[in-house]
């Protein structure tokens, strides 16, 4: 590394070493031409293919062109009998990726060597050939490629085996048939064909279970000699034994003593591999002893790689076990001096997972010394570890708040000073003792911020929480300090965090208003108006709010407008006579992983990005709108995820999106027509609502043509009773012309022939009605309810599976979102607490409070409580839950 | 995941981070922008290391990283976050051990330049599309040099050579531990 001359002398001395000094892409491809020469010179040749190389290496793309220019050059280099030519020739195909016209000029040649007597030429030909050719092709050679794998020789019968696994991917049904020889490659005598082939026969059956299963009992008994592929035999056996106790809910676990046996094997390979998935299963501290003395005994080997691997692996584990881990808290300690710093702050972070309530001080002082020479990354690694450490032991907030706050003192980029005060705010929130502390130390930081959102983020937070605390005063200073030192965007801030003073700390109100009216005179208008705004609000003279608990609900209100949805509206929004109005932007939040799934058929293109989520609510709204039938319905309420309606790979396939407006229900059927052959005309869905009785058909919208594979929309609407969450089941038939069209030519049959095609029901429930709407704090927005409007009941949710699942069960009835991430249930607990908030048809809020219990072996009971804007609406989501 | 262990990449830069030979198994860094990126963040965040007989590591996002240092030649081999970090240590042995045979101990940016076809065709015979195909360095040298431009014969009796002093060293280690 340390390089004891200049960079200057550094420069010379490329020039003089690299033979690639001053090398250019036209000339080398001016060299190639060599390649047509009819007496070839192998060696220069392979000078002019490794400079080729060089500069592909290096970056450089050719142009089609130029690419197909050099591979038929490159393709006379087949005459040439030069060993080492042949190889660079080979590796130049594989770079180069040929298109399909281009491949069969060399199948011949490679086929050639493929059958060559020299191994090194069967071998690579084998992985050249595998690596460019398509199915068609590949059925011809399947023959030598079968042969291959059970060459005597190893190199070939490994490149054969390898190439099976990369075709895999795209001719399954081809490779599946070389089963035999693929197992008679595993029984080989040699360890890596044995690897390869324990990798390719695991793939060809790997959705058949008991396939799998039989293949990991007849050799986990021991014929694997080479340590990869041990350490394969090991995941496929962690694998099984997981499926296993998936299914059959017994602590049987099949091939324990063989996971076991792999912690007394001689490499260091198998050793880690099988102590790292003992440590990943579900099993009882005796059972992840002898997995946990082995990592003991790596962490203090002389080799880096492996003190990482027994540190991460470690680490994991305290996640969830902690206790199995104190063993090792001595070793652990030694570590945290490590040269090597992920190991340090890994070593780091377990201590404080494992450490008790006695060791937390003595951890901590040692850890201020290590903070000071590791990057910031690892440092907001340990930062976060101490959060979670504090909440785990709250009583000892003090050392641990001072640590963070001496750590905010400290040079630091913003990442690292926003984990930190991410965790302040957490232990403020969460430690009530830590909450007057913790505040003074957020304002001693601001008072030297050099973060315009850190600062922001504390001022609200010290709106919200200052006024609460035993003396508001003190907070002032820091506060106004900002008006005077800081830039627009803070400043503003500031101001709104004086008036929250001012509206609860009756005391300070006088001296805020003439703080107030000094930024009346700021140079920025934000600051301005917000002052100019706040002294109206607070004076009470003009009415904002008139009300004291209007000001403060316009004060501290959560806004409840999701900022995606309404940033997509205002992109909408075109100025005209009419105000943009807030409460048109739907309220939804939209589940990111729902959003992504697309109609059956049309696949996006593996590996394209992931569309950017759009508001679909808005993009319905468009369209409903613009059909002049919808148009008196008023607003839409709400849009549901599509529902499929048709098996995916059917003929037709067909989703619908049901659309409620207060009295009406609009479905929209997609339609995507998958057969080539046949044009669609005239489709109507034939909908019966005979089990739905309080629905009546209004009108429906057919589609005049539906072409193959362009999605076409169908309409139906109905009447319900106004604010009333009907309920119904409605069976489908899609009516419809055939006509035959010749994919040839494209030209329609004129013919065509009435049809029908049976589609499944589908279900109006009463989640439709309910809006997921995300609340900020439950428990604020819990108390501002009316208490009046409680509802409270306890139910019985018999057998389940485990409880996570009854809490999804019943979040899914009642279509509600999840607050404060307490859909998620630890993973052993007895009970839990789910939280849930939505806005029910009639634009009713909604929230409740659900309480979780295990009751006997996988009985589950449940509290439910709910409060709303209309005691009805609480009833009604009773009588959900009742009937759900 | 229950696959074959993986290898995502294999890099040979120079003292200053830059190419001398890389190869790329997955799509994980579709431009070239972002390979150059990653191997710039590699390369500065192993600056500080001081890697000696034994090979180094480190993971930052999401990926494995174990290295060595030889000469003014950095070796890395970058594997996913869940991989086997032995695993890739031992391929990134068997790179190193082939490349010292195949340089004849001359293990240095210039003579690795001035080869480079047996080191691109060396990064050919360890990993096959991210599949491990082979971890021992004197086979792959072996599988390399049998086709050498020039002087075969010189190289295999080198081979044998190096193969005694390989073996040397391996005593002499497993004595002193």
């Amino acid at each position: 590394m340390a390089q004891p001359y200049m960079k200057k002398d550094d420069d010379d001395e490329d020039v003089e070493y690299s033979p690639f000094y001053g090398i250019e892409k036209g000339a080398v491809l001016q060299e190639a031409r060599a390649f047509h020469d009819p007496q070839l010179d192998a060696r220069k040749c392979s000078q002019v293919i490794t400079k080729l190389l060089y500069l592909l290496n290096q970056g450089e793309t050719f142009t089609k062109v130029e690419a197909t220019e050099v591979f038929f050059a490159v393709t006379k280099l087949f005459q040439s009998k030069d060993a080492g030519l042949r190889r660079l020739v080979y590796l130049m195909i594989k770079e180069l990726s040929p298109s399909s016209d281009e491949v069969i000029i060399v199948t011949s040649s490679l086929m050639k060597d493929m059958n060559s007597k020299t191994d090194m030429y069967r071998a690579n030909a084998i992985r050249v050939l595998c690596r460019i050719i398509d199915g068609t092709l590949l059925t011809q050679i399947e023959r030598y490629l079968k042969q291959a794998i059970v060459d005597k020789n190893p190199v070939v019968a490994s490149a054969a085996l390898v190439s099976g696994i990369h075709l895999l991917q795209a001719n399954p049904e081809i490779v599946k048939r070389w089963s035999n020889e693929v197992q008679e490659a595993v029984q080989s005598r040699f360890a890596l064909v044995q690897f390869h082939g324990l990798a390719l026969l695991h793939q060809i059956r790997q959705n058949d279970r008991l396939a799998i299963s039989k293949m990991v009992s007849g050799l986990t008994r021991g014929s694997v000699r080479s340590p990869l592929a041990q350490c394969l035999l090991i995941r496929y056996t962690s694998q099984v034994i997981r499926e296993s106790s998936m299914n059959t809910q017994t602590s049987d676990r099949p091939f324990f003593d063989y996971l076991e046996s792999c912690l007394r094997h001689k490499s260091e390979m198998v050793i880690l591999e099988a102590a790292r998935k003992i440590a990943e299963m579900d099993v009882t501290s005796r059972e992840l002893a002898p997995a946990i003395t082995v990592l003991q005994l790596f962490l203090s080997s002389s080799k880096p790689v492996l003190r990482f691997a027994a540190v991460r692996t470690l680490n994991k584990v305290a996640m969830t076990r902690p206790l199995a881990v104190t063993n090792c808290n001595v070793d652990l300690e030694s570590l945290m001096s490590d040269q090597n710093r992920s190991i340090a702050t890994l070593a780091i972070t377990t201590l404080l997972k494992t450490g008790n309530e006695s060791s937390v001080d003595r951890l901590m002082k040692q850890i201020t010394n290590f903070m000071s020479d590791i990057a910031d990354e690892f440092k907001i690694v340990v930062v976060e570890a101490i959060r979670s450490l504090c909440l785990k032991f709250p009583l000892k907030y003090r050392s641990m708040m001072n640590f963070l706050s001496n750590s905010l003192r400290e040079e630091g980029g913003f990442e690292y000073k926003k984990a930190i005060v991410d965790s302040i705010v957490t232990l403020i929130s969460e430690i009530p003792d830590a909450k007057e502390i913790g505040l003074l130390y957020l304002c001693e930081f601001i008072e030297d911020c050099e973060f315009t959102y850190l600062s922001s983020q504390i001022l609200h937070l010290l709106g919200n929480e200052g006024p609460r605390t035993s003396d508001p005063s003190r907070y002032i200073r820091y506060i106004y300090n900002r008006v005077i030192l800081e830039n627009a965007t803070v400043r503003a801030s500031a101001v709104s965090t004086l008036a929250k003073f001012g509206a609860l700390v009756d005391a300070l109100k006088p001296r805020i208003f003439v703080l107030l009216r000094r930024c009346l005179f700021d140079t920025d208008d934000e600051v301005r108006d917000r002052a100019t705004l706040y002294l109206q609000t607070l004076d009470g003279e003009v009415a904002v709010g008139s009300t004291e608990k209007d000001v403060k609900e316009f004060l501290f209100g959560s806004f409840d407008v999701p900022l995606a949805n309404l940033e997509a509206s205002l992109k909408t929004y075109e100025p005209s006579e009419e105000p943009f109005d807030i409460s048109l932007v739907s309220r939804e939040v939209k589940s990111q992983p729902l959003q992504e799934k697309k109609a059956p058929g049309k696949k996006p293109p593996a590996g394209a990005p992931a569309p950017a989520p759009v508001p679909a609510v808005d993009a319905y709204q468009k369209i409903l709108s613009s059909i002049p039938e919808f148009s008196g319905f008023g607003r839409l309420f709400k849009s549901s995820e599509p529902v499929e309606l048709t098996e995916a790979e059917t003929e037709y396939a067909i989703n619908v999106v049901k659309h409620i407006y207060s009295s009406h229900v609009v479905l929209q059927y997609n339609c995507t027509n998958t057969i080539p052959e046949q044009l669609l005309e005239n489709v109507t869905v034939y909908v019966d609502a005979t089990d739905a009785e309080e629905f009546s058909e209004v009108c429906s919208k057919p589609l005049r043509s539906l072409p193959y594979d362009s999605p076409g929309q169908i309409f139906v609407a109905f009447e319900k009773p106004e604010h009333v969450p009907a309920t119904g089941k409605f069976s489908n038939v899609l009516k419809f012309i055939v006509k035959e069209v010749d994919t040839s030519t494209g030209e329609v049959d004129e013919d065509g022939v009435e049809d029908e095609y049976q589609i499944e029901d589908l279900e109006i429930v009463s989640a439709d009605y309910m809006l997921r709407v995300a609340v900020s704090n439950f428990r604020n927005a819990w108390e501002n309810m009316d208490p009046e409007s409680e509802r409270v009941d306890e139910y019985g949710l018999g057998v389940r599976e485990s409880l996570a699942e009854a809490v999804s069960a019943v979040i899914s009835i009642l279509g509600m979102q999840p607050c404060e991430g307490t859909e998620v249930v630890p993973k052993n607990a007895r009970s839990h607490t789910c939280l849930l908030s939505g806005v029910f048809i009639g634009d009713a809020k909604v929230l409740v409070r659900l309480s979780f219990g295990l009751s006997g072996p996988k009985e589950v009971a449940m509290k439910l409580a709910v409060r709303s804007d209309d005691p009805e609406v609480s009833d009604k989501i009773h009588e959900i839950v009742a009937s759900g | 995941m229950e696959s074959c262990p993986s290898v995502k990449n294999i890099l040979l830069l120079d003292s200053e981070g830059k190419r001398v030979a890389v190869k790329y198994y997955t799509d994980d860094w579709p431009t070239l922008s972002a390979k150059l990126a990653f191997e710039k963040s590699v390369f500065v965040k192993t600056q500080k290391a001081t890697a000696g007989a034994e090979a180094e590591i480190v993971m930052f996002d999401g990926h494995i990283v174990v290295y060595k240092f030889i000469q003014d030649l950095h070796f890395f081999v970058t594997g996913g976050e869940e991989e086997n970090e032995l695993i890739l240590a031992s391929v990134l042995q068997g790179f190193t051990d082939a490349v010292d045979i195949i340089l004849r101990n001359n293990v240095d940016k210039r003579t690795a330049l001035e080869n480079l076809d047996l080191i691109l065709l060396c990064l050919d015979e360890i990993v096959d599309g991210g599949i491990v195909l082979e971890t021992e360095g004197s086979v792959i040298a072996e599988k390399v040099s049998a086709h050498g431009i020039e002087g075969a014969t010189s190289l295999a009796e080198q081979t044998i050579v190096q193969a005694l002093t390989t073996a040397r060293e391996h005593l002499t280690k497993s004595l002193l531990m």
